[in-house]
């Protein structure tokens, strides 16, 4: 059973968001997806400044098995990223929902959560996936 | 691990039988000499002869085990192919020669062009490309071509299914294009609505791998070559998985505008390790102008038949060479002498026996209790098996059981792709075992899942009697260190 915290909103393509108190959203992949991939080798990175649009790419994953997009879930700007993940991917496995966030974006507009998934509706689809 | 030939190596020890004849006395400028001597080891021939067979027997080769390695195809290749390759009138040819001087050799690669053709439907070949990744290139290179030549430069988005090969979206990004990603529904097959919806005035063409590498036949092949078509784009045929049609069915009947060939999976030339490889290409009448170059042509002159180049001259619209010469000229002869002895009948044996290996095998495993991932398909010539549940309930993963089949002397099946599917085997038998070799195989699955399931044996530090055990190989993706230092030895 993978951790799933409560506070959070999801997406299908196993990727986390949390809505910070400054606006922006900090984003990283679930601990579902990051055990499905195992052990994580690298991590590119988008650039400071550029723009996302929801569902186009936004960073790379890379494990030892296969390299997976991760998709920008909203439309924004990045404003931060996780420097630390060049050294250290392997923050993602350790810590999905904490040290392994990978972007911070600021949203465009106004985030649309009813094409983002509750907690409750994420468990469900991974129980439909185990299925 | 054995010692590097450079450590065997001592001053002065010498190997004489294999000492090149005394060369000409030349007077070399002296700035062109080298000042310092080539560190290459120093050996005795014997030393040689037992480093490199140790090497050799460390190989896990389809000579010597069952290698049914998926999306691969490891079939035999026959020894005649090699005897004939190597005759000294192919082996002594100097590819700067004068085409009067090869045309044993051009007439070869001629005939191997007329029989790419009818195999394929396509109605040019070129062999150039030198392997698979290259024949892709030179296929979306030549889709590129014909849009800016059409006046459609825009087009160049390149539609790949998930179930794609992986090197699809890597040709497309090489080549400059846009890749748009289409699902495939729960059967296997390209999900059409995904696909009318990405489709459009951008849209350069599809490159799609058929079978796929779920190890199915794409059903609504005609439909997607309607679509695709109906919105002005061209259609690519990743041919990767050929061992499974050839003889059977075209891609230039389908519709197809190109199709690249893995002369080193299907016409049975060594492979494996990196090359070389031979990634021929067909193409229908829209293509022809583009396709690489060289090209062998014949001419009749004075009752005979002359083979000659088609180089930038003949074709001044062709995306260009790909290399110095033509292909792996070694590589081609090999799948030349192997499709003549088939010959048209074997063709068809080819992708039938393949296919009824991969069916019975997939059957065997089935009601042995592994589960299928796509247990309602029948199989083309490889098929997949999805360890989740034991995974799940025995730890024993995908990875466990590749290296304990290792122990039992038989190489690992293609393991954690395709992606789509967790945990699991993609499994080609290819047409060259015998029903033996399957069935021992089939024992030697149901024993490790039966070890782990009843004795709670744990493969996780498999293999045991390999050369090397379980290699780290996240350690070796983040911290790889191969370099041999001279003065560290």
């Amino acid at each position: 059973m993978s951790e799933l915290p409560g506070d959070l909103l999801y997406t299908s393509e196993h990727e986390w968001l949390r809505r910070e108190d400054d606006g922006n959203v900090t984003i990283g992949v679930t601990d579902h997806a990051q055990a499905a991939l195992g052990d994580l080798v690298y991590v590119e990175l988008p650039e400071l400044g550029q723009d996302v649009e929801s569902g186009g790419d936004m960073a790379v994953v890379e494990s030892v098995k296969a390299a997976s997009d991760v998709y920008a879930p909203i439309d924004g700007i990045v404003v931060a990223v996780n420097e630390d993940l060049a050294d250290d991917p392997e923050r993602i496995n350790a810590d999905p929902y904490g040290d392994g966030w990978i972007v911070k974006l600021q949203p465009s507009g106004d985030i649309d959560e009813g094409a983002l998934l509750t907690p409750v509706a994420y468990q469900t689809l991974l129980d439909e996936e185990d299925a | 691990m054995s010692t590097l030939i450079f450590e065997k190596s001592r001053q002065g020890r010498r190997a004489f039988a294999q000492a090149p004849a005394a060369m000409a006395d030349v007077d070399w400028p002296e700035h062109l000499l080298r000042q310092d001597r080539p560190r290459l080891p120093e050996a005795s021939e014997l030393q040689v002869v037992r480093h490199y067979t140790r090497l050799s027997q460390k190989n896990f080769s389809i000579d010597t085990n069952f290698y049914p390695l998926g999306s691969c195809t490891m079939k035999y290749n026959p020894r005649a192919c090699n005897s004939l390759a190597l005759l000294p009138g192919f082996a002594g040819r100097h590819p700067l020669g004068p085409v009067s001087h090869g045309q044993g050799f051009l007439q070869c690669m001629y005939e191997l062009q007329e029989m790419l053709k009818a195999v394929t439907g396509m109605v040019g070949v070129s062999l150039t490309p030198m392997a698979g990744a290259q024949g892709e290139l030179s296929g979306v290179a030549m889709i590129r071509a014909y849009h800016v030549a059409h006046g459609e430069s825009e087009r160049d988005e390149i539609i790949v299914p998930d179930a794609a090969h992986g090197t699809n979206p890597a040709t497309a990004t090489m080549c400059g294009c846009v890749v748009r990603e289409v699902p495939t529904n729960g059967e296997g097959d390209i999900d059409q609505a995904a696909l009318k919806a990405v489709v459009g005035p951008k849209t350069a063409g599809i490159m799609l791998t058929n079978p796929s590498t779920l190890g199915v036949f794409e059903r609504d092949i005609i439909t997607v070559e309607r679509i695709v078509r109906g919105a002005g784009g061209l259609l690519y045929y990743d041919g990767a998985n050929l061992n499974a049609i050839c003889g059977k069915v075209r891609p230039g009947d389908m519709g197809f505008d190109v199709i690249h060939m893995n002369l080193h999976k299907t016409f049975s030339t060594p492979h494996g390790g990196g090359g070389p490889g031979s990634g021929a290409i067909g193409v229908g009448e829209r293509l022809l102008p583009y396709m690489p170059i060289p090209i062998v042509t014949a001419k009749e002159a004075d009752g005979k038949t002359i083979y000659d180049w088609l180089t930038e001259h003949d074709m001044p619209q062709s995306i260009g060479r790909l290399s110095g010469f033509m292909g792996n000229a070694g590589v081609l002869l090999r799948a030349y002498v192997y499709m003549r002895m088939v010959g048209r009948d074997g063709m068809r044996r080819i992708a039938e026996y393949a296919t009824l290996n991969a069916n019975y095998l997939q059957a065997r495993l089935r009601d042995a209790g592994f589960e299928l991932a796509y247990p309602n398909r029948r199989a083309s010539h490889e098929f997949i098996i999805t360890l989740k549940h034991e995974a799940k309930e025995l730890q024993l993963t995908a990875m466990d059981v590749a290296k304990a089949l290792l122990d039992r002397n038989y190489h690992a099946p293609t393991t954690y792709f395709p992606l789509l599917v967790p945990e699991c085997l993609l499994i080609e038998p290819t047409e060259t075992e015998s029903k033996e070799t399957l069935d021992n195989f089939v024992a030697a699955m149901v024993e490790i899942a039966r070890e782990a399931r009843e004795n709670g044996t744990s493969f996780k530090e498999a293999p045991y009697k390999m050369p090397v055990r379980r290699l780290d190989d996240v350690k070796a993706a983040r911290q790889l260190d191969l370099k041999y230092r001279p003065e560290d030895a």
